[in-house]
């Protein structure tokens, strides 16, 4: 089967280039400055917002990769879920969205038909409206969208704004990339690949609707460059964080996959680029994969206020997101994982 | 000799390859794997050292051949040294001063107090400080220092938050973070040891 040998690359946010190699390109590109635009290259953030009127300021973001898994739809919606995920890391609302299509000529064109649809009903179920796109003949399929999203510009959540002190949760657990080096390993099983898909299709939109009601001063969502990564982008290189393994919540079998080596390229390079900032305090070698593991659709990282940390985690938990308590934001410039 | 070829593999497939064929050697020996990327030499070598076995690389080109010597005699890893935490192990710091009696004599224990701390074979899981023990992490403390070496060490450091409001201090002590009651009493209900100078 055709799909078969194209499906077989590294696929989902692990196809990302090297966040280290990634900020040397963009640290050359001269910053344009306007009063306008709230949130450009700078800090490295999820996505650009520009306010075009008093109370209202635009996102725009785009995301798009290779499959990582077999099904087309499953495909779309993850794809979707993917790209709509940076405009709930920014506090916003996505209202329109854009396909971006690459697909051999050569393949089923039903194929492509699922994969389409898949992302429609994602952006669907989001509350926005698919208007369009472009499509390119190439070798490997790669999909994804461009999104544009509203926001009050006085409520955009930066990702890196958080407080020492604040308390750092995830809304998804880790382990995605694990799992499907695992699954191209022929390794995972089809509960564990069930797991991870459905973590990947899921959108951050219900988890962004909890945090909004709460003091939350920064928010990211954990993609390819792992929980660790992401974090790193978060303090910005000027405050520190405490991280707690044991409170991390992981997909099934997770740790025991990375202790027997299903790890992927793109976590060592995670781990390249977190580089001296982050202290091991204790050797366990697995738990080190988990947390450079490039995640696919992963879930918000939000910096909460401590009084209002234990609220959103009970509330997340009511909601059905295998949520963790992280860690905390602490002073120091490096984070510390126990 | 088993040669593995994992040229255009993405990893974990390189792993797993090698793994596959050090299961065929069923005991000592040398596999021998081919990878495109230095990412895959360097989860190799993860590998090796983890499993204990002997490792080494080298490029020709666009290739790299990682030869894994099963069955060596490893040597034990430098880094390995004993930690110095002893986890389980909370020391509880609820006023600037040491013991009761003369306000002076009490700070001046208790900076010698925790200078000792910081400077012993086993350091504390962490310390907790509160109500006027807040005043030891604040900005100006004489244990700075002392508290701060700790913290880079891997002690963890939690200062009472309500404290920290209670008596005006910054809101972000210079070292460790902030903590709230439930995290006090679950640190402290946890600990194996509990050290109240």
């Amino acid at each position: 089967m055709a799909q078969d040998i194209i499906f077989c690359k590294t696929g989902g946010c692990g196809a990302k280039l090297g966040a280290g190699m990634l900020s040397r390109i963009l640290g050359m590109l001269p910053q344009q400055e306007d009063e306008k635009l709230l949130v450009g290259f700078k800090g490295h953030d999820d996505a650009a917002v520009y306010k075009i009127s008093e109370d209202t300021a635009i996102v725009s973001t785009l995301d798009f990769f290779p499959p990582m898994v077999e099904d087309p739809y499953t495909f779309g919606q993850i794809a979707a879920a993917n790209a709509l995920s940076d405009i709930y890391a920014m506090g916003g609302k996505p209202i329109t969205a854009l396909n971006i299509v690459c697909f051999p000529e050569s393949m089923d064109m039903n194929i492509l038909g699922r994969i389409l649809q898949g992302g429609c009903d994602k952006v669907n179920e989001a509350g926005a409206l698919l208007c369009g796109g472009h499509s390119i003949s190439d070798s490997d399929i790669k999909y994804g969208l461009s999104v544009t999203g509203t926001i009050d510009p006085e409520r955009v959540l930066r990702n890196n704004t958080c407080r020492p002190g604040d308390r750092l949760i995830l809304s998804k657990p880790l382990g995605v990339g694990i799992i499907n080096a695992a699954a191209r390993a022929g390794a995972a099983s089809k509960e564990q690949l069930d797991a991870a898909v459905e973590q990947m299709t899921k959108l951050n939109k219900y988890a962004a609707q909890i945090l909004e009601g709460f003091e939350v001063h920064a928010c990211t969502d954990v993609t390819g460059f792992g929980l660790l990564g992401h974090l790193k982008e978060m303090l910005g290189g000027e405050i520190g964080a405490e991280v707690e393994f044991k409170n991390i919540q992981t997909l099934p079998g997770v740790y025991e996959l990375a202790a027997d080596f299903m790890i992927t390229g793109a976590g060592q390079k995670n781990r390249h680029f977190a580089g001296e900032t982050v202290e091991f305090l204790t050797d366990d070698y697995a738990a080190e994969e988990v947390l450079f593991d490039p995640q696919t659709s992963g879930g918000l990282l939000a910096a909460a206020a401590p009084q209002d940390a234990d609220r959103i985690i009970s509330e997340l938990k009511a909601q059905g997101h295998i949520c963790s308590l992280v860690g905390t934001v602490t002073g120091g410039n490096r984070i510390r994982v126990r | 000799m088993i040669k593995v070829n994992a040229v255009g593999d993405q990893c974990p497939i390189p792993i797993v390859k090698t793994k596959e064929a050090i299961k065929q050697l069923g005991g000592s020996g040398v596999v021998e794997t081919s990878v495109d990327n230095e990412i895959a030499v360097e989860n190799l070598r993860k590998f090796a050292a983890h499993s204990g076995y002997g490792f080494e690389s080298t490029q020709d080109g666009a290739v790299y051949t990682v030869t894994m010597t099963v069955g060596e005699a490893q040597e034990e890893c430098a880094q390995c040294a004993p930690d110095c935490i002893e986890y389980g192990t909370v020391v509880v710091i609820s006023s600037s001063e040491m013991g009761q009696g003369d306000e002076k004599l009490g700070k001046a224990l208790m900076k010698g107090f925790i200078y000792a701390i910081s400077k012993a074979d086993s350091l504390p899981e962490t310390v907790l400080f509160y109500n006027g023990g807040a005043f030891l992490t604040a900005e100006g403390s004489d244990s700075l220092e002392d508290i701060r070496a700790m913290a880079e060490e891997g002690v963890e450091i939690l200062t009472c938050g309500t404290c920290i409001n209670h008596y005006g201090l910054s809101a972000e002590p210079p070292v460790g973070s902030v903590t709230n009651m439930y995290t006090i009493a679950e640190k402290m209900t946890g600990a194996k040891k509990l050290i109240r100078p």
